[in-house]
């Protein structure tokens, strides 16, 4: 028998190693909870995502993508979150361009301390997509179960 | 001026200044240019064009043709060579293997659009000035070339021919255009709207990829697309998303290097406005890093290769009012 | 096919309390190519990996995921793990299920799917890997240290303390730097000569050190371990190895109209000069923009007075090749050019000095041989008024710098001190924004200026310096008492803010080292490492890195010496074999990715490709230069043939994980 569930959405958080993905640990190590809708992926650095990775992983279903990075001026590899930084402006104002809600893709700057930061930042971004209900006009339905 | 190009296609070839010439000649039919390389002096008194529908831009093929023995010249619009030049800075033009020939340009004619004007069975097109006088077989007929004129010529960015060996004509000046003026009208529609607008443009492609193998900043060895490595390859439009993932991506790899030659909507099958996607870019790139010319010179850095400590966040597109 | 073990680690109750790692282990089990999987208490502990080590032999497994901690904790430790088992440390993937799962999530159903999740997205990962090696690359057992002032000298004699060689490049003609100019040094007022030059005779009797003086760094290629630099020595006129130092020639030299910059022009010199009498090498230069032989080719006294026949007129440039395990910058600062602040009259009044001017004017080696004169007059001054902060500490529209030069609170409490006990007679005022005395003895040294010594400290800007009648009229407001001072002064000393040497922006470029905007040269971290640049190689001594005061700048140089020392002592360097690779068959060679660069690491080659038809053809395409590569990533994605991929972090793993996760 199927029961009718709630939406749950699903969220992909890619976080570079050095500042975001440290700052998750942290969440973790001081119990602060969030979401089980976020799963990470850990990239070397914010400069590491290729707009094809979102793009790729809204056609698989994903329901909203975060990009999380150290602060800009903190990056370990000095200057890779600037680049991201332009690259996902670009992105996402051509996605709104495309009519495709905007909330639906964020850039957030967490740092290795941030570990409430964290949670709260996946906390607001759940709540969002939650709001926005099913990532339909991406969504590739040929490849969803 | 398509005799005086014709003269210095012929010199160059028989001075031996070059020993390809790069040029238009007539396709299936007469309004149907397409780009040739002639390699005697007959061929081009007999075949060689310039005329109000000589749109293709050379710039891509010097990729190849520039790695072939001897030296090939070409005749470039001004807007061409803001491609060329791009092309240069990305290393994929060998200069020294071009003679690169700078030659006027009023703007070129869409065919289209003389058909919308209810003119039929089109025979031939002759410019007198302003004015374009059509045979058909049903007659004469007569029609302000302003009229007619293809998109991209209609808002023509520049005049000015930025890079070249030799100028025929006068050098002209970079012009402000209304080209963005389109985007503005998509970006003050509701979240909605632009939705259904682009489903409506771009559930019509047939991804026949004209437009990536006309466009001169899509000039890679391997496209993604082509290559199953990538993770992206596509050999179709399978669905509607597919379609969508190939041309943001498309324009995201020429962002910050499109010069905005309108080469991928003048080929476009299905009549896509695909150029709207690069000028989104490029409106963006103004507005957010300032302004930014690909192409207009070969020492600015790409706006997608530099950044500034304090450029604006990713978070201003939310803020940019429901456009 | 890969044959992957999973492991499922309960980190005792800490996963297993809300994560069912049974149903984990199993679920995961199944997944394709799965061969073998378990559960395990603490995976980390030695039975755990021994249980490890067996299922790899046992089960041939060429991939192995372990469900457990951050991997930022133990990846490390199961990399090792997988080597002791003959497994490629780089075949191993981490899903982290305590962190970023059982650790925020109270549920035990939700926790348990996303572990699964998290499981699989990390088994897709170790399906796409592949061995990687670290590449080995050998070390240049020698240091080049740029810049001679005490921050090089102190750096440099540690590490051939430790018996390594070093070089110093020092583009003046005699090392020493700013501290070879300061009379006395705060808080214990010993003299600056008195310690600096018996570190400099140090240094020029070292048989590890050699000194390019006046000499400047032309060209740096290369990476860690193995820098390739040219090095510009100027032509001095004088043969550096036949010179005695003797002064004869300085004295003979008939052109004697030529402004000291050692005394920082409150003197002449002569065209060919000694800057100072501890000079090192103490060998004499002949200033070419003065000289009569080499601008009129009239005179040649110096030749002729020279018994060792060490001028030579007709010397040129040389550009001198060496190679370097590691490079220390230790370019120092300045103090900034007070053109711009015109309302304390520098640029109209003699009688108005920098303080670097002042610690000249008061030392025995300097223009009035230690007597305080006044620049114009050459009277005694009666009353000196110190302006603290000139360019430091303003907001951003002014001319200066936002920051606090740090050393001047200090210097000029010094200053007061010192013209108190040398000239009772004189009244002297200091005008501040605030008194910053942190630093062992400090804030009791600013105090005995205050309390023993009668400064007048007074808390506020000066607005106006006018020269009048031979006087300075300064007009001053005490923020504290409220009112308008107007002071009467015969000299004004300006504390004027520090800034990093110019040549340090073009250095920075050749070394592909970040700078702040202030151009200060950034740490590889602020708090952690302190003395390395971001650049694997490249260390920090000195003001080049912030403004620093004697004895942090000389603590920071030996630290980075034993950054250097432990550089050196390695003959061979592991890299990280996790760097970006470009595939040679579909780069464009377009220079984005070398254009995104931090490292420079990043060069193109011709190379020829065989075409079809038998044909060549030559393709200009990226080479990444693995040891210098830091894998970033950020080249990845500004290739738009997808040319550039990230060992490790391939384009093709991530969005397997990508996949896993949305499915």
């Amino acid at each position: 028998m199927q029961v009718e569930k709630n939406f749950e959405p699903t969220v992909v958080a890619f976080c570079c190693n050095w500042c975001s993905y440290a700052g998750a640990d942290l969440s973790g190590n001081n119990r602060i909870q969030y979401p089980a809708n976020v799963k990470i992926i850990r990239i070397p650095c914010s400069c590491r995502l290729n707009p094809m990775f979102i793009l790729r992983a809204f056609q698989r279903g994903a329901d909203g993508v975060i990009l999380c990075g150290c602060h800009p001026g903190d990056c370990h590899y000095t200057s890779g979150n600037y680049f991201a930084r332009r690259r996902m402006t670009l992105l996402f104002s051509m996605l709104s361009f495309l009519g495709i809600e905007k909330e639906r893709c964020r850039v957030e700057w967490v740092s290795a301390a941030e570990g409430a930061k964290f949670a709260a930042t996946m906390n607001d971004f759940v709540a969002t997509i939650t709001r926005l209900g099913e990532n339909k006009k991406l969504e590739d339905l040929r490849c969803k179960k | 001026m398509q005799e005086v190009i014709k003269q210095k296609a012929i010199e160059l070839l028989s001075s031996g200044k070059a020993d390809r010439v790069l040029g238009w000649k007539e396709g299936e039919f007469f309004y149907d240019i397409t780009p040739a390389v002639f390699t005697d002096v007959k061929e081009i008194e007999e075949k060689f064009v310039y005329n109000a529908f000589c749109g293709p831009n050379f710039s891509k093929y010097l990729v190849a043709e520039s790695r072939k023995d001897g030296k090939i010249a070409v005749f470039l619009k001004p807007c061409d060579t803001y491609s060329f030049q791009q092309l240069l800075k990305e290393h994929r033009i060998l200069r020294d293997k071009v003679y690169a020939v700078g030659i006027p340009c009023d703007g070129m004619v869409d065919i289209e659009k003389i058909r919308q004007k209810k003119i039929k069975g089109i025979t031939g097109v002759t410019e007198a000035g302003e004015v374009l006088q059509i045979d058909t077989i049903y007659g004469k007929k007569e029609v302000a070339k302003k009229d007619v004129l293809a998109e991209r010529c209609e808002n023509c960015k520049s005049k000015k021919h930025v890079v070249y060996d030799e100028l025929i004509g006068e050098e002209g000046d970079v012009l402000d255009s209304h080209r963005f003026d389109l985007v503005e009208k998509i970006e003050a529609m509701s979240e909605e709207e632009r939705f259904a607008f682009w489903q409506n443009e771009l559930s019509r492609c047939i991804r026949c990829n004209a437009c990536r193998n006309v466009c001169p900043a899509c000039t890679c060895e391997k496209c993604v697309f082509d290559n199953p490595a990538s993770g992206i390859d596509q050999k179709a439009a399978a669905d509607s998303f597919e379609e969508k993932m190939f041309h943001i991506i498309r324009a995201f790899h020429v962002a910050g290097r499109c010069t905005d030659c309108g080469e991928c909507s003048r080929v476009c099958p299905q009549n896509i406005p695909l150029h709207l996607l690069n000028r989104k870019f490029i409106k963006d790139i103004n507005e957010f890093y300032g302004e930014y010319q690909a192409g207009a010179d070969m020492e600015t850095r790409a706006p997608l290769t530099d950044y500034q400590t304090d450029d604006c966040e990713p978070s201003v597109i939310l803020t940019k009012g429901d456009q | 096919m890969q044959r992957i073990g999973v492991f499922v680690c309960w980190c005792g109750s800490n996963i297993a309390a809300t994560v069912d790692v049974k149903k984990v282990a199993e679920t995961l089990g199944k997944e394709p190519c799965v061969v073998y999987y378990e559960n395990y208490q603490y995976m980390c502990s030695e039975e755990g990996q021994n249980k490890i080590i067996n299922a790899i032999h046992e089960h041939k497994l060429s991939g192995i995921v372990i469900c457990s901690c951050s991997p930022r904790m133990h990846e490390a430790t199961f990399r090792r793990t997988a080597q002791k088992a003959g497994l490629n440390p780089y075949m191993v993937e981490i899903a982290n299920i305590r962190e970023q799962c059982s650790w925020i999530h109270k549920d035990m159903a939700t926790a348990t799917e996303k572990a699964i999740i998290l499981g699989r997205a990390a088994i897709a990962k170790v399906h796409l890997n592949t061995p990687l090696q670290a590449g080995e690359s050998p070390v240049v057992k020698r240091a080049l240290v740029i810049g001679g002032g005490i921050a090089g000298i102190q750096t440099a004699l540690d590490i051939a303390d430790a018996g390594f060689e070093v070089d110093i490049v020092e583009k003046k003609p005699t090392i020493g730097g700013k501290m070879s100019q300061i009379d006395k040094t705060f808080p214990t007022l010993d003299c600056s000569a008195c310690i600096l030059t018996p570190k400099m005779v140090d240094v020029a009797q070292n048989e590890k050190i050699h000194i390019y003086s006046y000499s400047e760094v032309a060209a740096v290629k290369g990476f860690v371990g193995n820098f390739d630099v040219t090095i510009k020595r100027k032509a001095r006129y004088v043969k550096e190895e036949l010179c005695t130092g003797c002064g004869a020639c300085t004295e003979k030299c008939p052109q004697k109209k030529v402004p000291n910059d050692f005394n920082l022009g409150l003197d002449n010199k002569h065209a060919i000069y000694i800057p100072f009498a501890q000079a090192v090498p103490k060998v004499a230069t002949i200033d070419p923009d003065y000289c009569m032989m080499l601008k009129t080719g009239k005179c040649g006294v110096c030749s002729k007075v020279c018994a060792a026949g060490a001028i030579d007129y007709k010397q040129q440039d040389e550009l001198v090749q060496q190679q370097y395990g590691a490079i220390v910058v230790a370019t120092g600062y300045n103090p900034i050019d007070l053109k711009n602040y015109d309302e304390f009259a520098y640029s109209q009044s003699p009688d108005v000095v920098t303080s670097l001017e002042f610690e000249r004017l008061t030392n025995a080696a300097g223009p009035t041989g230690g007597v305080l004169l006044r620049p114009s007059d050459r009277q005694h001054p009666h009353t000196i008024v110190f302006v603290q902060c000139v360019g430091s500490r303003e907001s951003g529209e002014g001319c200066g710098k936002t920051y606090c030069s740090k050393i001047c609170c200090m210097y000029t409490a010094k200053h007061a001190m010192l013209t108190r006990e040398k000239y009772p007679d004189t009244e002297v005022y200091v005008f501040y924004i605030d008194v910053r005395t942190p630093g062992k003895n400090f804030d009791e040294f600013y105090r005995r200026a205050v309390e023993e010594y009668g400064v007048h400290y007074i808390k506020g800007m000066v607005g106006k310096v006018s020269p009048e009648n031979g006087k300075l009229m300064v007009q001053a407001s005490d923020l504290l008492d409220n009112k308008q001072l107007k002071i009467e002064a015969d000299l004004v000393v300006l504390a004027a803010a520090i800034e990093p040497d110019p040549s340090a922006r073009p250095l920075a470029t050749m070394l592909t080292t970040q700078m702040d905007t202030n151009d200060f040269f950034t740490e590889a971290h602020p708090k952690l490492r302190p003395v390395e640049s971001a650049t694997a190689g490249i260390f920090l001594s000195g003001c080049c890195q912030g403004p620093k005061d004697i004895p942090e700048t000389v603590s920071q140089a030996s630290a980075c010496a034993a950054k250097v020392i432990g550089l050196l002592a390695k003959d061979k360097l592991l890299g990280n074999p996790c760097v970006a690779e470009s595939n040679e068959l579909m780069c464009n060679g377009c220079s984005s990715c070398e254009k995104v660069c931090p490292y420079g690491a990043i060069s193109y080659v011709d190379k020829e490709f065989k075409m079809p038809n038998r044909t060549i053809a030559v393709r200009r395409v990226a080479n990444v230069n693995p040891a210098v590569c830091q894998g970033c990533g950020a080249c990845t994605v500004a290739c738009p043939s997808g040319a550039m991929d990230l060992k490790g972090f391939s384009n093709s793993q991530i969005m397997a994980e990508v996949d896993a996760i949305c499915k």
